[in-house]
């Protein structure tokens, strides 16, 4: 472990830290999580925590540290559970594994930096079908918390697990998961990030995607100052089947928000299908940023790649930048991309309301209607519900 | 039950003037026909009559049950009893039709101050309607219109107005496009919709639907006003004659 960290640290001195300069960094702006004091962030009270009714178990995180005590008791049928402090060998050596080769070709500077300095995290070993989701829940209690977790999921052949992540860490946090999918293995990540209004995060995926296995993520984003989510996924075995979405809503009536995501989807064996569904919906000066590639390497024929980013602008003073990238190197593959901006549907909006349905009614359903795509993404009825829910929460506190 | 009065309508953004002068007077219990060559301003007249922005009333009313329309939202008209069912329905993916429809059912009998549908009512209620229309259950579950044929879509039209039970109900060319059986499951949804405190604005371009449905007035419109009004033998007037003769006879 100390090895992963020193060679972290030192592929962090060899790149630097992220500036504007920098090509990914364009649109967003990292001086905010790179300075030295914590910008204040108060901390969002939520009566009921999502996914309350959910069996599941749930790790708890506050501010960053592992809370036993507010935690269940972390035993699951299928997944051995241990603590960053307490990694048992497997994850010794997996630390870090994917963050590193995930810097190729574009350098993830957070990504290091989380590895030489991560301060907790869960390591999960999951042999068989978790009888359970498994739940790590951050709580945020200082409006100056920083958190810096690295969590590892290892999926052996055939394994399944459904990982829930919700909440907002800290006041500032950088956070990174990193996931191995074994052969005919099955992983789903659900992720409503918390919402704090003022709260800065960056946060990265690295997941290898091996032969007939199942990746999907889907990430709910409701407010934060500024976040900056990415993913790196890279399907290793023929036909294997990697999906990320995500759905953001915005209000800048509410302070800044600021959302980026970045995402890097590399076919490197035949037969893939990869999705990247991306929504925003954006009020009052919300900014959207989306930087999506597909690379398709030589000799993964047969790949079947997409790729959609679209932003829901509820009026005229928001921002949407995109920038989707493709780069083939085989012949025989299928993929396309798309990005568009818009704003709420005239004749749509008219057909609800000539039924009776009030003005802002009529938009939340439209709202609803725009993210249907990326929800859809969820394959949990129950979770996809419990996420419908928050949305509907979310458009009945934005209207007018 | 719908009062008319010299109703002018220009575009919002352009001077282009649609409807010079309409008049019509629509009882309780009655079914009047508009027939008109296209570009005439049918479709505009049920949108102004629906609320629909974008266009500009200049001069002119018209009231619903004594209510003035031109002052209320389209939602407000919806409660006070009026239905368009559009020429070209409107698809919305990923909202369900189960769902749309009973937001719609709810948010108008709030509206009118009545107590909301349950989700149980509410499905006897639809499921019920709907075998009139012989809309299945799979039809009910999909987005709203989305992947719908052309006759699926004026049938959920139809849905639509059976569940809502509006006083004034607007058909705009809800037969164009439909093959003879389904503008005959269409024609038997409105008719078993016919009641005396029920009135019909049936916008068509041909005889065949009035067939089915029979009107007790027929009007036809050209250029922006109503140029004869006359009994359902007007209808097959123009059927046999086309609007040529109709048209010389005003001009
Ligand atoms: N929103 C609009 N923008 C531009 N022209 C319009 C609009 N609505 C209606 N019109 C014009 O007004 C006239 C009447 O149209 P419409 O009411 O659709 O006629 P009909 O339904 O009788 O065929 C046509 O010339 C049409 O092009
Ligand atoms: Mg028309």
């Amino acid at each position: 472990m100390q090895a992963a960290r020193a060679s972290a640290a030192a592929r962090l001195a060899d790149m630097g830290l992220p500036g504007r300069r920098d090509e990914y960094w364009r649109w967003t702006n990292p001086a905010p999580l790179l300075a030295e004091a914590v910008p204040e962030a108060e901390a969002f009270r939520v009566d009921t925590p999502i996914f309350s009714d959910l069996p599941k178990v749930r790790l708890v995180f506050t501010d960053g540290v592992y809370d036993a005590a507010a935690s269940d008791d972390p035993k699951l049928a299928g997944v051995e559970v241990a603590r960053l402090a307490d990694a048992p060998e497997w994850a010794a050596g997996f630390y870090g594994s994917l963050e590193a080769s995930g810097q190729s070709p574009v350098r993830r500077p957070f990504a290091a930096l989380n590895t030489a300095r991560a301060s907790d995290g869960v390591m999960l070993r999951v042999t068989g079908k978790a009888a359970r989701p498994l739940h790590i829940s951050y709580r945020q209690s200082s409006n100056t918390s920083e958190a810096i977790l690295h969590h590892c999921v290892m999926l052996e052949d055939g394994a399944e697990l459904t990982l829930l992540e919700t909440g907002t860490a800290a006041a500032r946090a950088n956070l990174v998961l990193e996931v191995e999918v074994g052969a005919g293995a099955r992983f789903h990540h659900i992720r409503p990030q918390g919402r704090s209004y003022g709260h800065r995060l960056v946060s990265a995926i690295f997941a290898r995607v091996g032969a007939g296995a199942l990746f999907k993520s889907f990430t709910l984003s409701m407010n934060g100052r500024l976040t900056r989510n990415e993913a790196m996924i890279e399907i290793v075995g023929d036909n294997a089947v990697a999906h990320i979405a995500g759905a953001a809503l915005g209000d800048g009536a509410d302070g800044e928000f600021h959302h980026d995501d970045t995402v890097f989807v590399t076919h490197g064996a035949e037969g893939g299908e990869s999705r990247q569904v991306f929504k925003k919906v954006l009020r009052h000066g919300a900014t959207g940023i989306f930087q999506g590639k597909i690379l398709v390497r030589p000799g993964a024929q047969k790949t079947d790649g997409y790729q959609i980013s679209q932003a829901l602008m509820l009026d005229d003073l928001c921002q949407f930048l995109a920038k989707p990238e493709l780069e083939i190197y085989a012949d025989d593959v299928k993929c396309s991309h798309g990005s568009t901006t818009g704003a709420i549907d005239e004749t749509a909006l008219f057909y609800l309301r000539s039924r009776g349905v009030p003005r802002e009614e009529a938009v939340a359903l439209l709202v609803l209607s725009f993210l249907a795509d990326a929800i859809d993404e969820i394959d949990d009825a129950a979770i996809a519900a419990e996420i419908l829910a928050r949305l509907q929460e979310w458009l009945a506190r934005h209207r007018g | 039950m719908l009062e008319i009065k010299n109703l002018h309508v220009k575009l919002q953004d352009e001077d282009k003037v649609i409807l010079k002068g309409v008049n019509l007077s629509v009882g309780a219990g009655q079914v009047h026909a508009i027939m008109g060559p296209n570009g005439s301003g049918k479709s505009t007249l049920s949108y102004v009559l629906s609320g629909r922005e974008g266009y500009e009333v200049t001069a002119g009313s018209a009231t619903l049950l004594g209510q003035d329309l031109l002052a209320l939202d389209p939602e407000e008209r919806a409660a006070a009893g009026l239905f368009l069912a559009f020429q070209y329905p409107v698809e919305i993916p990923g909202v369900g039709n189960m769902v749309f429809l009973r937001t719609a059912l709810n948010a108008q009998r709030k509206a009118r101050g009545e107590p909301e549908v349950s989700a149980g009512d509410f499905l006897k209620l639809v499921r019920e309607k709907a075998k009139t229309l012989k809309i299945d259950a799979e039809m009910l579950k999909r987005p709203v219109n989305v992947g719908f044929s052309g006759g699926e879509k004026k049938r959920n039209e139809i849905l639509q107005m059976a569940v809502l039970e509006p006083r004034m109900c607007i058909l705009d060319e809800t037969d164009s496009g439909l093959d003879v059986d389904a503008m005959k499951l269409v024609a038997d949804g409105v008719n078993s919709l016919r009641d005396a405190g029920r009135s019909f604005l049936v916008i068509t371009h041909y005889q065949r639907l009035l067939d089915h449905i029979a009107p007790d007035v027929v009007h036809i419109m050209a250029d922006g006003r109503i140029i004869r009004s006359g009994g359902p033998e007007l209808a097959l007037e123009v059927e046999k004659n086309g609007y040529a003769d109709l048209l010389a006879e005003v001009l």
